[in-house]
């Protein structure tokens, strides 16, 4: 509920809101005040119309805290590769002793938040909240009001980080019942090479709490990002998630995405083009079954010429669950060259599965190239018929078919062993087809 | 191998196979032809157990089992290939895959062990000369991106790599360049030998120069209009398939 919230800023700005650099509780202020007044969103609200966040909005959930856990409790998160440079953070709180902060490239800061703001408030005062503001959702207000601690990857200006950074996201299993608002930053700087997962996991499988993340994101001139976003909440958990890209001249940023946990899991991903010469790949893949619902919500802001995006949404929906995509392209009228693809495709194993797909273009200039297409179906009859004529038993061959549907996406994943993990994940859920 | 006893088959309330029986001994090579709409495909495709068609009446016996009582993949295990005329695109799924999985999938139905994707390479190596082809393709997707010609080559490497006792072509030479006609007819002549059979479906006679048939079929109307020796594929490609509709007319 909207006042639990506010009541619970009035303590936390009482204690937490100290230490932070002077103007941070002034945007913090701001923030409660905006959201005390929109209040969680209704399905009257257009972005939200199929997604229903009263059973958030209706649960008091706690403030979480840290808890401990051992480094073998993150194994099965780290991709084979414990190595990687990694923050962690349990129940959304920074934990120093499992994180790994190998010496990277001068220059080139990687920590929590809360320390950031400490040491390098005016470098955070020129970022933090200036990509994704309080008044992008309802939801980045309630974060923003919270800004305490989250991720914070910093690389100066034509650097590169030989090794993707890895910010983990982990809730402890004895979580139920709390609510944690990571606040992550990501700076790549002009000329600067990057690339950065996110995850959000669960040890408290079965356990209902709420994640309520935003992550903003600057390329620089000329830039190199790649963006993955796992997000594996329990399958009974809360996620609303917003990831903000600006995007600067020449920058390339590519994201991926895989939403398969929580009960109901939102994300936003806003890109804004705000130079020509830009060019985003988003790719995205949401893997639901029993009642989940998974919602993605893309814009991308076409606010210069010359700049390319291209955009591949996946979903793969059984049970009775549900999935919703929007896709915004935005074009402005200086906008021109704009060549923008996006393509949303939904597959489903079950009749009682269902999709609200909407692709949302508004083209304000001339000379662009700007397609979409959406598609909801089930498993090609032809394709199963030919499988099946190989010799393939109709159980393995429509389990093979739908892999090869989500590994069609899944394969546009750079990173090798995150690529082999989204991978076997998506097994995983099949059973192992393969 | 193959007796096929007055068989009907329709699509939808359209009866398109109406009474066709045929008989194909151990190692011979069949060649069906005819004109367009005649129900070539449709034979080709009722036999692989293609869902699209209900047979409505009628017998198959292969090596002397119902062959309409069985699933499709019952019929692939059983040892019969349909290579399509239309080969489907599988994009996520390598052609080293999907090849190794179909092989132990027969393997499997004949109480063999199933071999690992190291062994399985053994296999495919000498396959792949079958089709002139490098190891390479088996590295991308199932038929996705894949040209006309590229979609026969890759079935005529399923067979080879499958072994059937039967193979149904269904015009595998349409939309072939003489290139790749060359290569997929050398393929499968590599793969003839006395104990597999073969029914060749296709429209123009080019094809049966180089994959020599032992009888040759006309089908006209759902039906065999006249069977006959390899004679008979060059009548058909002087003549054209009119005398034959006439001819059966009166018969």
């Amino acid at each position: 509920m909207t006042e639990t919230y506010v009541q619970q800023f009035e303590k936390f700005s009482g204690n937490g809101g100290n230490e932070a650099p002077s103007w941070l509780p002034r945007v913090r202020r701001a923030a409660i005040e905006r959201f005390a007044t929109v209040g969680f969103p209704s399905s009257r609200d257009e972005e939200w119309r199929f997604t229903p966040v009263g059973p958030i909005a209706q649960t008091d959930f706690r403030p979480a805290l840290g808890a401990t856990l051992t480094r073998d409790a993150l194994q099965p998160f780290l991709f084979g590769h414990p190595e990687w440079p990694q923050l962690v953070f349990v129940n959304g709180e920074f934990a120093a002793d499992l994180s790994v902060l190998p010496s990277l490239a001068d220059g080139v800061r990687l920590g929590n938040l809360a320390t950031a703001l400490a040491i390098d408030s005016g470098l955070l005062e020129r970022h933090l909240t200036r990509h994704a503001g309080p008044e992008a959702t309802p939801f980045a207000a309630l974060n923003t009001a919270f800004i305490r601690d989250g991720a914070f990857v910093y690389v100066p200006a034509d650097t590169a980080v030989d090794r993707p950074i890895h910010l983990l996201f982990v809730t402890s299993p004895n979580a139920g019942g709390t609510v944690a608002h990571p606040r992550n930053l990501i700076v790549v700087e002009r000329g600067a090479k990057a690339s950065v997962v996110e995850s959000y996991v669960s040890l408290a499988q079965g356990a209902t709490y709420f994640t309520n993340a935003v992550t903003e994101v600057f390329s620089g001139e000329n830039a190199w990002t790649e963006h993955t976003r796992i997000q594996r909440e329990s399958e009974r958990a809360y996620h609303v998630g917003l990831t903000h890209v600006d995007q600067a001249r020449g920058s390339h940023y590519r994201s991926f995405t895989l939403a398969m946990g929580g009960a109901i899991a939102r994300h936003n991903l806003h890109v804004r083009l705000n130079a020509p010469a830009i060019e985003t790949l988003m790719y995205g893949l949401y893997l639901t079954r029993g009642d989940q619902l998974v919602d993605n919500h893309t814009a991308i802001y076409h606010d210069h010429p010359e700049c390319n995006s291209w955009e591949v949404y996946k979903g793969v929906l059984d049970d009775r669950s549900r999935a919703v995509f929007n896709g915004k392209v935005f074009v402005r009228p200086e906008a021109q060259k704009t060549d923008a693809k996006q393509t949303n495709r939904n597959l489903l194993l079950s009749s009682g599965a269902k999709v609200d797909t909407k692709p949302q273009l508004e083209i304000f200039a001339d000379d662009v190239k700007c397609t979409h297409g959406a598609t909801v179906g089930f498993l090609d009859p032809l394709a199963l018929f030919y499988l099946r004529s190989r010799g393939i038993p109709p159980s393995v061959a429509q389990k093979v078919l739908t892999y090869a549907f989500a590994a069609e996406v899944v394969n546009e994943v750079a990173l090798e062993p995150v690529r082999r993990e989204l991978d076997r994940l998506v097994l995983e859920r099949l059973g192992y087809p393969i | 191998m193959l007796e096929i006893k007055d068989l009907h088959a329709s699509a939808g309330d359209k009866e398109i196979l109406t009474g066709i029986s045929l008989t194909i001994g151990k190692g011979e090579v069949h060649a069906i032809m005819g004109p367009n709409g005649s129900g070539k495909s449709t034979l080709a495709q009722v036999l692989a157990g293609h869902p699209a068609y209900e047979v409505t009446a009628g017998q198959v016996r292969f090596e002397g089992e119902d062959l309409l009582d069985m699933q499709p993949e019952q019929r692939a295990q059983a040892g019969l290939f349909l290579a399509f005329q239309y080969p489907v695109e599988i994009p996520g799924v390598t052609n080293a895959y999907f090849l190794r999985a179909a092989y132990n999938e027969l393997r499997k139905a004949r109480g063999v062990e199933e071999v690992d994707p190291i062994d399985f390479l053994d296999v495919l190596e000498e396959k792949l000369k079958t089709v002139e082809w490098g190891p390479d393709i088996m590295s991308r997707a199932v038929n996705a991106g894949f040209s006309g010609g590229e979609k026969k080559r890759n079935e005529i490497l399923q067979l080879a790599v499958l072994e059937p006792k039967l193979a149904i072509l269904d015009e595998t030479d349409s939309g072939l360049d003489i290139d790749a006609l060359r290569i997929v007819a050398a393929g499968v002549n590599k793969l003839r030998n006395p104990d597999r059979s073969f029914l060749v479906v296709t429209h123009y006679q080019r094809l049966l120069n180089y994959i020599v048939p032992d009888v040759v079929h006309v089908l006209v109307n759902g039906r065999i209009a006249k069977s006959g020796g390899k004679e008979l594929a060059l009548e058909l490609e002087a003549r054209g398939y009119d005398w034959v509709d006439e001819a059966a007319g009166v018969a």
